[in-house]
């Protein structure tokens, strides 16, 4: 009976738990072998570096990131963390990485808007000021904040790794109207500029450019700067973006689950114990 | 302990035997409780943004001779004063003055720093904000219950208990000074 | 089996307290002492599994309601501040959300493993009609709950489910606008949807007061379905049943730690890390798992109005039924054909969960296309829930009305102790299942 009953709800959930892809509007992203993946999973930290950098170089012209603050780069499991400065605000780096950056304050004396170098305590800033300067600069589109972008797509780093490898050859039938690129990976529909035979191809239409080109940005550990290894890295990177406390989660999980396992041994003990001379 | 059971032997049991397999189970259940327990009470310490401004640097250049500036820390208002020459005089001469809470001028600032003075801006006495420059001692003086600090932030006349608290603070260099 | 209680106090504090407010009493007449049929099997954990749910969502809502701000413009930003900057907020955020998820999958094998022994018959009427309650409630909180992290999929699954109303007659819109505090799901609407959502579980928790009390006053059922007539039916519920409970709640947890550690947004939609914009409606809107078949039964029909009516119906019909079961056997182990439309009645639910999550178009076997009946080709996920709809209404109004009368039950041990098996259907030696006795 209980057999029974566990294979019907693992029947349910696995049906109910149904691929999003089914519905056939993008590819099935690439399937990477991050370092991260799996229950002892870790980010590479020099992965994550070089991924900062791309954004740095390539992606923060457009896309913001204002959840994240500087002294997150420093924090234990992040691209820059030094032991000994656990306290990230105090680490050399990411303060050098802040001062970089030129944030809005209001001047204490004057009351005028002014720009500052940054503190490790402050938000990476966004490369507009607000939304409609965000559209007028990008031809009505909207760069997504990158804060949370690896866990609000399918797929996650995945999806991220695919779409920006995915650009290549436009299939001979599809106008691609301008300022916009055809991408497989993207979700969409492009039968409305399908002039060729058959079933339009899946994918949708991106208002990015291609962002990453061999050798656009110059890794500092030597790692041959092809777009794959840029799509990887800033990947990676964006994942740990997302999920700054992966690493912590799923050791603290290897640990509770370590120890449930036991308590449930032992507990499976104590109640045969107890039964043992109950007819039941 | 009840063992008022019919059977004995290897298969009787009284259920409510302290077995040590029931100890041990036992124990461990509350194991899991107490490590479930930690976050949720470490939950409520200061979080990562809070702690990031938990310090702060400070470019000393800002300060005028004479003059003083406050700035927020953790919350609260901060003192910085560039003192004169005449200023610090006066606190080194008043060392041995009958003081509330007894204190060198040499105990409230930095080695070789005597005309930077750094104090918490919050009245020992119940916590207003002292005006810069007021009172007898040219000093501060709280308007809420009339206590007078000297130039060395120290209570002369008034109802507070203590002198303006100093906090822990450094020189990263001879122009920027981080507190906390 | 609300009978005299044996406790008697031991301590001069226990005799004290005992005079003057009898609660120790109360903790050892309902959770020491309490006689509980001995042939329990695992289906019957899930009460107490129930229980540990519910205080793990209060407990990490409370924390988490320290640190979320209801606000349009903060909500979003809060809890991705819990889940960054709080100490062992991811840890807190990430057990409420798949708590979620963790309570429904136990309220619901709780509700099946009630369908199949009966345990909404005489005299458990009214126990099973606070369980429907404590139903209702859990979902409206976690509709709540999920519209708080103001994504994506909070906030328009907030439309269309507070648009539901507006389909009522007359007073429709008023009751739309009077929800949502406005023109449109925005900050009013989030701000009074917090209060409720912290309100509710504590109506929950009421009503779990009253569910146990009325199930200690009638006493459990049992997989037999026969009542308990004597000593020997029963085991004291400590230690037998506080282990054996502790022993499944171990288990569970397990589960539950898989998906907290190891794939927390496994059961959540992707979408909902986009913040909610009013202007863009995402692809797929979706609600959670545990509303999906609720959702398919309110798209299978064409008629607004009738799919918000059968909607609620779906869980009405549950309120009634210990009226529309006619049978005067309560186990499932002894109504053999029952039996079985009690299965298929569980395949339909797994389907209009799966039709729920599904387009109403797409294809049901890819690629196949048929024809078109009324408004949809007849290999669509709309037919399919309606047909998977239409089973499980008949379950209720017909199926089970009818199977009451005219099935012929097996034989039915004469009392819990007396046929002694350890594992599946209990049957009496020497009383074969003979055709003739088949309904």
């Amino acid at each position: 009976m209980l057999r029974k009953g566990l294979a019907i709800a693992a029947l349910g959930l696995a049906l109910v738990g149904g691929s999003a892809f089914a519905a056939g509007t993008q590819e099935e992203p690439r399937t990477v072998a991050w370092s991260f993946n799996g229950p002892f999973g870790k980010f590479d930290r020099a992965q994550l570096q070089r991924g900062y950098k791309v954004y740095r170089e390539v992606c923060s012209s457009c896309h913001a990131m204002h959840l994240m603050s500087f002294r997150n780069l420093g924090q234990k499991g992040g691209p820059f963390y030094d032991p000994e400065y656990p306290n990230p605000n105090n680490n050399p780096y990411v303060k050098a990485i802040a001062k970089d950056y030129q944030i809005d304050d209001i001047d204490s004396e004057t009351g005028d808007v002014v720009k500052r170098p940054g503190v490790p305590a402050d938000r990476f800033a966004s490369p507009y000021p607000n939304e409609a300067a965000t559209r007028a600069s990008n031809g009505g589109a909207l760069p997504p904040d990158m804060s949370t972008l690896s866990k609000a797509r399918e797929g996650g780093p995945d999806y991220i790794y695919s779409l920006l490898t995915g650009y290549g050859e436009v299939p001979a039938g599809l106008e691609v109207p301008e300022g916009k690129h055809y991408n497989p990976y993207m979700a969409g529909d492009v039968s409305a500029f399908w002039k060729g035979k058959g079933h339009a191809p899946i994918g949708g239409l991106i208002a990015m450019t291609p962002p990453l080109a061999p050798d656009k940005v110059t890794f500092d550990d030597g790692t041959k700067s092809t777009v794959d290894q840029q799509a990887r890295d800033v990947a990676a990177f964006l994942a740990w973006v997302s999920e700054p406390k992966m690493e912590e989660r799923k050791a603290f999980g290897v640990g509770t689950m370590a120890y449930l396992l036991i308590l449930a041994g032992l507990l499976y003990v104590s109640y045969k114990r107890i039964w043992r001379n109950v007819a039941h | 302990m009840a063992d008022a059971n019919p059977e004995h032997g290897v298969e009787g049991d009284d259920p409510n035997r302290r077995d040590f397999i029931h100890i041990a189970a036992g124990v461990a259940a509350l194991g899991a409780a107490a490590t479930v327990a930690w976050p949720i009470i470490d939950q409520m310490n200061p979080a990562g943004d809070t702690l990031a401004l938990a310090s702060v640097e400070f470019d000393l250049t800002k300060v005028q001779l004479g003059q003083s500036v406050t700035i927020k820390w953790r919350g609260k208002p901060l003192f910085i004063r560039h003192r004169t020459g005449v200023e610090i005089a006066s606190a080194i001469k008043d060392d041995k003055a009958d003081l509330r809470d007894p204190s060198t001028d040499e105990e409230r600032h930095k080695k070789g720093k005597a005309e930077w003075l750094v104090l918490i801006g919050t009245c020992t006495h119940l916590g207003c904000v002292p005006t810069f420059g007021g009172g007898d001692y040219g000093g501060w003086f709280c308007p809420c219950h009339g206590s007078h600090y000297d130039t060395s932030g120290r209570i002369r006349k008034g109802p507070a208990p203590k002198n303006l608290a100093v906090p822990d603070y450094a020189f990263l260099s001879d122009t920027v000074v981080k507190v906390g | 089996m609300s009978g005299h209680s044996n406790y008697t106090p031991k301590t001069g504090i226990e005799r004290w307290l005992d005079a003057r407010l009898p609660v120790v009493r109360l903790a050892y007449d309902s959770l020491v002492d309490f006689p509980t049929p001995k042939n329990l099997n695992y289906w019957y954990t899930f009460g107490g599994i129930l229980a540990i749910c519910l205080g793990i969502q209060l407990v990490t809502g409370i924390v988490l309601a320290m640190h979320y701000v209801p606000h349009v413009d903060y909500a979003f930003g809060s809890v991705e501040r819990i889940m960054r900057d709080v100490n062992y907020g991811w840890l807190v955020r990430y057990m409420h959300a798949n708590g979620a998820s963790m309570f429904f999958i136990a309220v619901y094998a709780h509700m099946f493993r009630g369908l199949y022994y009966g345990s909404y018959k005489a005299p458990r009427e009214l126990l099973w009609i606070l369980g429907c309650v404590i139903y209702l409630l859990m979902m409206a909180t976690a509709f709540m709950g999920y519209v708080l992290p103001w994504g994506q999929m909070s906030f328009h699954g907030a439309v269309v489910i507070t648009n539901l109303f507006g389909a009522l007659p007359i007073v429709g819109q008023s009751i739309t606008t009077w929800l949502w505090g406005g023109f449109a799901v925005d900050n009013p609407t989030l701000n009074r949807f917090f209060s409720l959502h912290y309100l509710l579980p504590f109506m929950i928790a009421g009503v779990v007061i009253l569910h146990i009390w009325a199930l200690h006053v009638v006493g459990n059922n049992n997989p037999s379905g026969v009542e308990v007539k004597s000593k020997a039916d029963t085991v004291p519920f400590h230690p037998y049943y506080t282990v054996k409970d502790g022993f499944a709640i171990a288990l569970f947890m397990i589960m539950f730690a898989a998906f907290v550690f190891f794939n927390p947004n496994a059961l959540g939609d992707p979408v909902n890390y986009v913040p909610a914009d009013p202007l863009v409606t995402p692809a797929h809107i979706v609600p959670e798992w545990y509303f999906l078949p609720f959702y398919a039964i309110l798209r299978a029909v064409p008629d607004k109005l009738m799919g918000v009516l059968m909607m609620f119906s779906a869980i009405g019909v549950l309120f009634v039924l210990p009226w529309l079961d006619t049978s005067r056997v309560k186990s499932m182990r002894y109504r053999p054909t029952t039996r079985l439309y009690f299965f298929i009645f569980v395949v339909a639910c797994l389907v209009l969960g799966f039709c729920g999550g599904r387009l109403p178009d797409d294809h049901v076997i890819p690629g196949l296309t048929t024809f078109t009946l009324i408004d949809a080709d007849l290999n669509s996920m709309v037919w399919l829930s309606r047909i998977a709809a239409a089973y499980y209404f008949a379950y209720f109004l017909i199926i089970l009305p009818v199977m009451g009368l005219t099935e012929s039950p097996l034989p039915q041990p004469a009392s819990i102790s007396e046929p002694v098996l350890s594992h599946s259907a209990a049957m009496p030696v020497g009383a074969a299942a003979s055709p003739e006795k088949r309904g």
